[in-house]
């Protein structure tokens, strides 16, 4: 894209991509370091994971309030309002994928009190990997403009909620096998929907990099795996 | 939201439009419809062909020699670049305002009742009546009703405008040219034309030249891009504001252009 005749704008703009950009890697990191702090049963990662979310709120504010100024400065249209409805949009989504890892580091902490039956996180750990592809392939998508490849991501999404309905399963016939486990597994539980809401901050950002792109919005009715805990409880017992 | 209405009714249609200033081609082949109260919008940078445009809608070229327009411009279903056409029907068919308000040097009832006694043979009272209304749709009726003998000169700028598109009502026209009418205004008698553009679209036809993209974004149903004397993109005007198709519009609105 060729630029604008006001420089400052460009500027502008730029440092909203790369204020994204930031965030994006924080976001990642976290991730990847709270799943680690939870299947090593590491405290010490868990609570540095913790003590990373400030920041990533901070960034976020950060876009907000740039973002709010320029468009009351330069009162963008076309291609330059969808990116910057974009990193608001992003940016958030973002931030909860902190709170959400964040959630996961404090529950590795717990979990590491008392720890059960250490093959029970395998699954989880399948969930993360699929999990970290797609946002690392969204924010890319993101990065490089890519549409195609932002599509691809609202549609694996899918087997995410299918693999979420495995290891709730998997949790559930631990419990089931002695009741000591039930809050060591009630713990991974809470980490599995956690990750599978990541998977749906992806897919959001997903939507918003199609839409920044093309300028076209996604169908609301987006793929769904035939999510356990996102339809009707399943009848135990 | 985002296509074309392709069946509402156009109240004028450009066909193959082409314009010569001299030997200078200042429109090319420009096709395109004003639809029946709708307001349209004409941006693109200067010089490219968006006034020109405007003053072949009423045939004010016509007043200026060696300048002279092709193609076809259907009003209602006839082409008024025909050679028969008359041209004072025609001007009061399509009325114009211009981008710095152009009162005449006489009281402000007489400002309004100057074109209508032009056109129409009619008595004081009605003639009240018509200068009165046409304030009133202009905005301006309370701001001078009681002082409708004032010279129109003594307005503000604003309410100078405002008088002008009273002017052009009062003929009862079908459509309404305006060309930048708010680029010699401040933001608060903008505003009053644009709530003005709104209201007025009910009745009638509205084609505006605007070099004020949000102004275009705010008031139009529809928007044209043109640049050097072509037609580049004409759309929905949430469309073209948010996702326009072509590159080069793209690039103005942005503020990349060159």
């Amino acid at each position: 894209m060729t630029d604008h005749t006001v420089k400052a704008y460009d500027t502008e703009l730029e440092g909203l991509g790369q204020k994204i950009a930031e965030m994006g890697g924080i976001a990642e990191k976290m991730l990847s370091d709270a799943m680690d702090a939870l299947s090593d049963f590491d405290i010490k990662l868990a609570q540095s994971t913790i003590n990373s979310d400030p920041r990533l709120d901070f960034l976020q504010r950060e876009i907000e309030e740039q973002a709010i100024l320029t468009i009351a400065r330069r009162q963008p249209l076309a291609v330059d309002l969808r990116e910057i409805i974009a990193t608001i949009r992003i940016s958030n989504d973002l931030e909860r994928v902190g709170d959400l890892a964040k959630n996961i580091a404090k529950r590795a902490i717990r979990v590491a009190a008392d720890v059960r039956i250490p093959r029970a996180i395998v699954g989880l750990k399948s969930m993360h990997d699929l999990a970290a592809i797609l946002l690392k392939d969204v924010l890319d998508a993101y990065s490089q403009r890519d549409a195609e490849r932002a599509r691809e991501v609202w549609v694996y999404d899918a087997d995410l909620d299918s693999l979420e309905d495995s290891v709730f399963r998997d949790l559930l016939t631990f419990m089931m096998e002695d009741p000591r486990n039930i809050s060591f597994c009630a713990h991974l539980l809470f980490c599995s929907k956690n990750i599978e809401r990541i998977g749906d901050h992806a897919t959001n950002i997903a939507e918003t990099v199609v839409y920044l792109v093309s300028g076209e919005t996604m169908p609301t009715d987006r793929p769904k795996g035939r999510g356990l805990l996102s339809e009707s409880p399943p009848v135990t017992g | 939201m985002t296509a074309i209405d392709t069946n509402l009714p156009q109240k004028v249609s450009v066909r193959g439009l082409n314009f010569f200033y001299g030997e200078v081609q200042a429109l090319k082949n420009v096709s395109l419809p004003l639809f029946a109260k709708r307001v349209t919008s004409f941006i693109g940078p200067s010089g490219c062909g968006k006034s020109t445009l405007l003053r072949v809608l009423n045939r004010m070229y016509d007043l200026y020699p060696n300048q002279r327009a092709e193609g076809e411009v259907m009003l209602d279903g006839e082409n008024i670049l025909r050679p028969g056409q008359d041209l004072n029907l025609l001007r009061a068919r399509v009325g114009m305002v211009f981008q710095r308000p152009t009162p005449f040097p006489m009281s402000i009832y007489d400002n309004i009742a100057f074109g209508v006694r032009l056109y129409e043979r009619i008595g004081k009272s009605e003639l009240d009546d018509r200068v009165e209304a046409a304030l009133e749709s202009a905005a301006l009726w309370p701001e001078v009703k009681d002082n409708l003998k004032a010279s129109g000169l003594s307005l503000s700028g604003g309410q100078q405008q405002r008088l002008c598109i009273a002017r052009t009502v009062a003929i009862q026209p079908e459509i309404i040219l305006l060309d930048e009418p708010c680029s010699a205004l401040d933001p608060i008698s903008t505003a009053k034309i644009e709530e003005l553009i709104d209201e007025l679209k009910e009745n009638y036809t509205i084609a505006i030249v605007t070099h004020n993209m949000q102004q275009a974004a705010r008031v139009s149903d529809y928007t044209a891009f043109m640049y050097i004397g072509e037609l580049v993109e004409f759309g929905v005007t949430a469309q073209m504001f948010t996702s326009p198709t072509n590159k080069q519009t793209q690039n103005y609105i942005t503020g990349r252009f060159g």
